[in-house]
């Protein structure tokens, strides 16, 4: 029989309504399959076994009780450490927020809760979202399931590893240059970033306001769009919500890709991307155009841009967002003789070094006599990148690319160097700066057995468009391998 | 143009102690960094305006009613310290 936490969500819920399993059971899997992987692994910074049984045994009563509360009812699910949750420790990987326990449910776990979801935990990340491989939390990295000496990507790496491992049926995270779909490509998951403001953000601990978005991460296309549909929609406490009506998501999905213009970007078709990265979105190309697809290569020379605008755009707005931890409310403080000193004190040794890092950055490109150079500029650049997206989206519905130029690197690869580190994003920063929708969807495993991901990008609002193709780019990949640690034969390490 | 740093001056204005080997170290990291996005100056952009926000909204308002806040007492517990219903820093004006 197939262990519970190797089900999809889909496939969970369908099991929970013919009354084949409980929630209890379905959620004691997914935590037993922690209990064996997370010495592994290190998904989770929290864990709340005692919370998810409750939530559980509610939910199994409920759905008993004839109410039903949709796709997510009953399904275990894991939430990035960077969303508050009420009653549970929340540090977005960093010590200066050790031991915070937050007054207050972010919008998205409160509308998972009222979907009678269960959260186990809280996923590691690089600390406040800074990184793209996991390793820049104070808790120590997260490995990759497919290879414990890879790092899973990030900075959403933990909510990946423990959906790809079976620990969560999914998961949230959230991607301000590319934090939910490079993890997602990397551990052979569909991830996705919705159009900015249509998923609240309050509650999620701010690193860049302008590019952050919450979305979800799923072992499917249709769990991906389930966990969307839950938490997507106009919330009045976050002021940059989204206040038309929201976004159609899964009503595409059966629609298949037969009339569909999708522009191949060929600004991320060569050089910098990894030859088997390429090929297999080739061989993707071609099927995507033998199932009625009309291909065309599209150009937007200001992607080019794209990162060198990203790292002066993000870090100065962390660096705005990030004076909020100042040993006063909440979090460190070490002491000083004055208030300022103490500040200075406790923001030195609360902060990693990759944070302080950017918040200098974002500090220096925002001092006077800087600010037009660098930050004003970045903004004029991002400008011109949104005209030539809003120009290609003339001719095609969907741009496509690979996710991330290479599969999982090696723990310690990059560390130290912070700019090859940045590299890591290059594919993926573009539909941040323009604030569309954008999902990675796994279309196969290079010659080590690495997960590779696929790239969809859409207009702003069509996530109907973006999930389409990617339901026909699953059904084309048939991706069905599993890491080898997710089997319930794997013992603690 | 070469990018020149005072790393120190920074530091103080990002309210970070940092020590001077950190400060030496994040400095030269800094202008490697700031190298490439120098790049951003290379497109022309006259008469282009910024992007601040990726969507064409303008300040939301809601009404002005009284609602329930967070519990005073409950924000407080996670303050390093407070004292009664404030929190608690040390002295701000410097003392000569």
């Amino acid at each position: 029989m197939t262990d519970l936490a190797d089900l999809s969500i889909a496939e969970a819920g369908a099991g929970l309504r013919r009354g084949d399993f409980s929630s209890v059971e379905l959620t004691d899997a997914a935590l037993t399959r922690a209990g064996v992987t997370e010495s592994h692994l290190h998904a989770y910074l929290t864990l709340d076994q005692h919370g998810a049984r409750a939530a559980a045994t509610a939910a199994d009563q409920a759905l008993a009780a004839g109410e039903d509360h949709g796709p997510l009812h009953g399904i275990p699910l894991a939430v990035k450490d960077n969303m508050v949750t009420r009653g549970m420790e929340t540090t977005a990987g960093s010590k200066i927020l050790s031991g915070y326990v937050p007054p207050y449910n972010a919008t998205v776990v409160d509308r998972l809760s009222a979907k009678r979801a269960v959260i186990l935990g809280k996923t590691n990340l690089d600390e406040f979202a800074m990184g793209s491989s996991t390793e820049n939390s104070a808790y120590g990295p997260t490995r990759n399931p497919w290879d414990t000496d890879r790092v899973p990507g990030g900075s959403s790496g933990g909510s990946a590893a423990a959906v790809s491992v079976g620990s969560a049926l999914g998961a949230l995270g959230s991607d301000t240059g590319g934090s939910i779909r490079q993890p997602a490509a990397m551990c052979g998951l569909v991830g996705v970033k919705p159009t900015y403001g249509v998923v609240s953000r309050y509650g999620l601990i701010a690193f860049a306001s302008s590019l952050d978005q919450i979305g979800p991460f799923a072992r499917s296309v249709g769990d991906a769009a389930s966990l969307l549909e839950a938490v997507a929609g106009y919330d009045p406490r976050d002021a940059t919500s989204y206040r038309g009506d929201t976004p159609e998501i899964s009503t595409l999905l059966d629609s298949g890709v037969a009339g569909m213009r999708i522009g191949v970007l060929a600004e991320l078709s060569g050089d910098g991307i990894d030859p088997q990265i390429q090929d297999a979105c080739r061989r993707m190309y071609d099927a995507l155009a033998d199932a009625g697809a009309e291909l065309k290569e599209v150009s937007l020379p200001a992607t080019e841009y794209a990162l060198s605008a990203y790292y002066l755009i993000a870090p100065a707005e962390a660096s705005a967002n990030l004076a909020r931890f100042d040993g006063v409310r909440y979090g460190l403080r070490v002491d000083g003789e004055t208030t300022e000193e103490m500040m200075a004190a406790s923001r030195a040794e609360g902060f990693g070094p990759e944070v302080a890092r950017r918040i200098l950055l974002g500090t220096y490109a925002l001092s006077a006599g800087y600010y037009d150079a660098f930050y004003g500029q970045a903004q004029k650049v991002r400008t011109l990148l949104r005209n030539e997206f809003a120009a290609t989206y003339e001719e095609v519905d969907v741009i496509v690319s690979p996710t991330s130029p290479t599969t999982a690197f090696a723990i310690g690869e990059k560390t130290a160097d912070p700019l090859s580190m940045y590299f890591a994003d290059v594919c993926t920063i573009a539909s941040n700066l323009a604030g569309d929708p954008s999902g990675s969807v796994p279309v196969g495993l290079d010659a080590e057995g690495l997960p590779i991901g696929f790239q969809i990008m859409a207009p702003a609002l069509h996530e109907a468009q973006l999930f389409r193709l990617a339901a026909e780019v699953e059904r084309l990949a048939r991706f069905d391998a599993r890491p080898a640690l997710a089997t319930s034969e794997v013992k603690p390490a | 143009m070469p990018v020149e740093i005072d790393i120190a001056k920074v530091a103080k204005l990002a309210r970070l102690a940092l020590s001077p080997e950190k400060l030496e170290e994040y400095g030269a990291q800094l202008v490697d960094i700031l190298e490439h996005a120098e790049r951003v100056g290379g497109l022309p952009t006259e008469g282009v305006p910024p992007t601040s926000h990726p969507l064409p909204m303008t300040n939301a308002f809601r009404a002005d009613e009284v609602r329930p806040s967070l519990d005073r007492d409950e924000v407080l517990e996670q303050a390093p310290q407070s004292e009664g219903p404030y929190f608690r820093v040390p002295r701000i004006l410097g003392e000569t």
